[in-house]
Parts: structure tokens; sequence; C-alpha cells
């Protein structure tokens, strides 16, 4: 040990949040979902919520974020969390109740729950991984899939003539009264990194809080799905926000928040 | 008339007997939907999920007025798949749960039943049976026979389907469904058709609260425990397996404990119908009008469609001349007569369609069809 190294040992710059499993996940080398799963580890620990924690998997590569994160999980049917997770509200007031799901899930097969879910502002908080692709069943379109990607299921690019246009969710549900707060954030660099950490935040709080419904979509990687080094996947995020762009689309507890 | 009623506990299933009951309990007019939805919240449910459909559209709107009063759930979905989610949602807590509709919206409660299953969870799931396929109609029908009993969702599973044939049975099997959902880990699916879901009737309601069991599984927030996951994948086959040969470890044991079925008239019979639900309501005058005439009928009538009552009605049909099934169907439970049956006897089948019910006079000129197409039976001389 150097002296340098021993000097700062008592000060801990960064360490494995409590509510993060210590094991190694199943996901690609690159993929985003660490780096979320991190961040919601580390959000639900400081905000003291693992225990009255009650989370809903959902179908998708990161089912098995009951495998990583330290809290009770129930398995949802593909598309539909958003109920699951309401079920689960009605009858548990004092619990903290979050579903992670990605945008297959969310943005296709899963659309009538969640428009639902945030129309009656049901008090759950929801995180929403758009990655512009189905990843778990090897790369095909997603409703988020970007104009001329191409994907296994559209080998030539998406052409908005046949398979229309990528879906701004996000934006959709921000209009509703029933949604407390929305915003999309991205994993394209530490600081968005940090700032996509402060919107989860928010997106728990307006449940603690106000009882709200929260929504946070953060822009991922698939370094496999799109035929990229994970470095490029990552570089390649800021092009993604040319069609999603960043930032707080809702905030009906602070409107100066608004974007 | 006689009766034989075969529950679990040798609790008797029919309720027309007053018994043992708590203070003077009044006779009411009933509505089956109000009914089996009151008998639910006596019975303790603490949520209730539902959608708009007809003919069971009354369980969904006294719900809504019912269990905000008592500070329950009630949610109505945005859709039936909605539905089942939110009560996968809430059983996998612990509460209570419980959800109703017809055949359409039981078609696409069939991707939560599977799931239901597979995480082992306890739902009561009514279907009012209403005429199809597709649109179908509005009217009874006991189409969704083979549905309930064999089929809805993916994979190997079963799940314990109870049919009233009355509306106070209809309160006492609500109870009950509640108590195999629990005891078991499962999905019950409670059979009823428009009829009984429309039709009012005079009734002493008996209501019972099964005793709550520790639920040692249940999501409440892993605080001074390790984390629970409530699911139902298992990508390796190893462990896939395992867990299918638990399930079906439960099936066989539920398929041993909670058979349901009642006889009438069975001790003399020479023609044995089998008929359940409202079929059965027809199929009890029938038997009645043709022993005035002079015909020997009986009425076997399964309570649970699964467990389906083999063995029973495999004794009873050894000495009958014939088997007669009479369903609002073109012909599904006649299916599970005919494997229980095991061409011990004749089977033979009279139905309708589409909303319609069979005339007790129809079912009585097809016992007389059947008695003059069969043999008598070797050494009876009935």
């Amino acid at each position: 040990m150097t002296v340098a190294a021993d000097r700062h040992q008592s000060r801990v710059v960064a360490a494995r949040p409590a509510l993060l499993e210590d094991r190694a996940t199943h996901y690609c080398p690159g993929c985003g979902h660490g780096v979320i799963h991190r961040l919601l580890a580390e959000v639900l620990g400081e905000m003291g919520l693992g225990p009255r924690t009650i989370a809903v998997a959902a179908v998708g590569c990161a089912v098995f974020a009951y495998d990583y994160l330290h809290v009770d999980f129930v398995e949802a049917q593909h598309g539909r969390a958003p109920a699951v997770a309401t079920g689960i509200r009605r009858v548990r007031p004092d619990a903290f109740v979050l579903t992670y799901q990605g945008d297959g899930d969310l943005a296709a097969i899963g659309t009538a729950e969640i428009i639902h879910a945030a129309g009656r502002g049901e008090g759950i908080t929801v995180v929403f991984v758009n990655n512009g692709i189905y990843g778990m069943t090897g790369g095909q379109m997603a409703p988020t899939t970007l104009l001329g990607q191409k994907t296994t299921s559209t080998p030539l690019g998406r052409d908005a003539r046949t398979a229309g246009y990528p879906l701004p969710i996000t934006e959709m549900l921000a209009i509703l009264p029933g949604v407390a707060y929305a915003a999309r954030g991205s994993l394209a660099s530490p600081s968005a990194i940090g700032k996509t950490k402060a919107m989860l935040r928010r997106a728990c709080e307006v449940q603690e809080v106000d009882g709200g419904f929260g929504i946070v979509e953060v822009l991922s990687n698939c370094p496999v799905g799109w035929g990229m080094t994970p470095v490029k996947s990552i570089e390649h995020l800021t092009m993604v926000a040319e069609t999603y762009p960043l930032g707080v689309l809702a905030d009906r507890t602070r409107p100066e928040a608004h974007r | 008339m006689t009766a034989l009623a075969h529950g679990v506990q040798d609790r008797p299933v029919e309720t027309r007997d007053p018994g043992t009951r708590s203070p003077a309990p009044e006779r009411i007019l009933l509505k089956g939907n109000e009914a089996i939805a009151e008998a639910a919240i006596q019975a303790g449910c603490d949520a209730y999920f539902g959608y708009p459909i007809t003919p069971q559209a009354e369980v969904l709107e006294w719900m809504a007025r019912r269990m905000p009063e008592e500070g329950r759930a009630f949610v109505q979905a945005e859709s039936e798949i909605g539905a089942i989610s939110m009560a996968l949602g809430a059983a996998a807590t612990g509460a209570r749960v419980m959800v109703s509709t017809s055949s359409p919206g039981f078609s696409l409660m069939a991707e939560g039943m599977s799931y239901l299953a597979g995480s082992e969870l306890p739902v009561v799931l009514l279907n009012v049976m209403r005429g199809g396929p597709g649109l179908g109609s509005i009217g009874p029908a006991q189409g969704d026979y083979l549905q309930a009993v064999k089929g809805h969702g993916h994979g190997d599973y079963r799940i314990p389907v109870l049919a009233p044939s009355s509306i106070a049975e209809a309160i006492a099997l609500v109870a009950d469904a509640f108590e195999i959902a629990e005891r078991y880990r499962t999905p019950v699916i409670l059979l009823a058709d428009g009829i009984l879901g429309q039709a009012m009737e005079p009734v002493v309601p008996v209501y019972r609260n099964p005793a709550r069991r520790e639920a040692d599984w249940a999501l409440t927030g892993a605080d001074g425990r390790p984390p629970r996951v409530v699911k139902s994948l298992h990508l390796r086959p190893e462990d896939l397996e395992a867990h299918n040969d638990h399930l079906q470890a439960k099936f066989r044991a539920i398929a041993a404990a909670e058979v349901r079925w009642a006889g009438e008239d069975l001790e003399d019979a020479d023609l044995v119908i089998v008929a359940y639900g409202t079929a059965a309501r027809v199929a009890r005058t029938a038997v009645a009008r043709a022993r005035a005439g002079g015909l020997m009928a009986g009425l076997f009538r399964p309570i649970s469609l699964w467990p389906f009552p083999n063995d029973a009605l495999s004794s009873i049909a050894a000495t009958a001349r014939a088997v007669l099934v009479v369903e609002l169907s073109a012909g599904q439970m006649v299916e599970d007569v005919r494997l229980a049956v095991e061409g011990r006897a004749p089977v033979l089948f009279h139905g309708r369609t589409g909303g319609m019910v069979p005339s007790p006079d129809e079912v009585v000129d097809a016992l007389r069809a059947a008695w003059s197409r069969t043999p008598a039976r070797d050494g009876g001389g009935r």
C-alpha cells in the first residue's frame, strides 16, 4: 500500500450501495442497466426506502433486477408492471412502490397500463429504461427505435412509411394531470448520470411526499444490440438525445422546474 | 326429493336447510351478481379489480359502492388485463383479492391466470359466462367450460373451478374459493352464467369469513428479513422442471381433497342427468317431471368442475341405464363425463347455445329418447 493511498483510506469516495447485491450481473459488457441499478440502489438507500420498497420487475433484460437489488420484488407479465404496481399501491399504503421497465415493455405492449396508471395518478415511481431496442430477444425494433436505425427486424433501417415514428412516450405522459413528475435523463456522461440520479430522487420524492406518480426515462445503451463497442454506444447516446431531448418534462409539485 | 351433498369437511353445500345459524337471519331477495359481490366483502376481500362487461357489471358496481365503505381497495381497471394484473400485484402482498368478468373478458384474463398459477398467487376470479364465440351475446351460456377447466393461459397448470347452481350456493362458494385459494396458493375460478348473475332469488344469506393463513412468502418490504421474490420465471431447465414438479404435486393434492358434487334422487335412478349451474336447475325440474311420468331419473351435479368428481360419477354410472349430460353449450363438460364414465353406461347429450336455455320438457323428452335408445342393464329390472 502506498503512502498516498494510506492517507486517503479513511475517506470512502465510492462504495457499493448497501441495497446493491455483491454479485456479478448477467448483463452484457458495457450495458447501462448496471449503472441504473446502482443509481437506484443509491437513491433508495439515501432516502431510507429499502425496507419499505416493493418493486415490480418487468419482462426484458432487467427482469432479473431482483437478483441485484436488495428489496422485495414481484415479477409482472410483459407490459403490465404499472397495473401490478397499482394493485400493490392500493393494498399497501405504507409501501414504496417501484417499477423498472424497458422500452419494449413500457412503450409497446404496456402502453395501456402505463397510460392509465399515470392517468389515475397512482403513487408509484417508474424507472423507464430506453435503449431503443428489444435487447433480450435479439435486437428487434422497439417503438423507441430511431428512424434509420438498423435492427434485426428493420434490417434496412427503420422506415417511417412502414414502421412508423419513434414514440416519445414520456412527453405523452407528461401532459397528463395525474403525473406529478416526468423527466428524461441519460447515461451519456458522468454529469448526465449525476443529473439522472437527481431525477430518480425527485421521482421517488413525489411518491413519498405527495403520493404522486413519477417517471424517469433513462436513455441507455445496448452495445450488443446496436453492434457497437461500449464506448461507441455511450458516445451514440448524444445523438439519441436529439430525438429524445433531456430534461424535466413535468413537475407539478414544483412548476418552476419545467424545461 | 332426497339430497346428497359432498363438500369438504362434510359441510353441506346446499343452504336451504337453516341448520345452525346466528340470530334469526332474514330471508331477502338477492340478485346473483350482487350476492356474490357482498359475499366476497363478507369473506374479507381486501381488494377488487374489474372492468365493465355484461352480464356481470353489477359486481363491479356493487364493489364500487361497498368496498370504499369498508375501507377496502376498488379499482375500475383499463381492461381485464389491467384488472387481473392489479390482482396479481395485490395478491403478491398477501391481500385477499377478487376479480370478476364475463366471457370475452375471461379470455383477456388468460395471460394473468397463467402467471398467477406460475407465481402461486391466491386470487378468486368470477366468470359470469355469456354466449360466444367472439362478442357472442349477453345471454346465459356455459360455453367457457373447456376454457375454465382446461384452457385459459399457457403452460402446465390447473386452476380449481367451482360452479354454483343457486345464489345461496354461490354465496357459500365465494368463501370456499378464498379458502382454497389461500390454502394451496392458487387462483380459483367461480364459474357462473348470465342467469345466475342476473336472476333474483329469495335467500337467507350465510356469509363466512375464512381464517387468514400466515403468508410467509408475501411481499411486505424487506424490513429485518431477506428480500422476497414472487415470480414465475425459472430460466434453468432443472429449476423450471423442479417448479413444475412442485406445482403438479399441489394439483394432485387439490384433486384428492377438493372434489365437490351433489346428487338428487340418484338411489333408484335408471337415468342420470349430469348438469351444473343453471343447467342443473332445469335438470332438477325435469327429474321431478320425469318421475311423475314414471321415468326414474336422478341428478348428478358437479360443483367442482376441476377437480371433476370422476370417482363418484363413475360408480353411479355403473348402475345407470344411461347418462344424459345437459349443458348450455354444444357439449363441453360431456367430454369429462365420458372420461369419468369410461363406457360403463351410454352417455348422451342435450344442449342449447347462444343464450337459449333448454326447457324442462325438452330435457324430459331427451330422457325419454335416452330410455328408448338404450338397453336395460344386465340384471337390472328397472
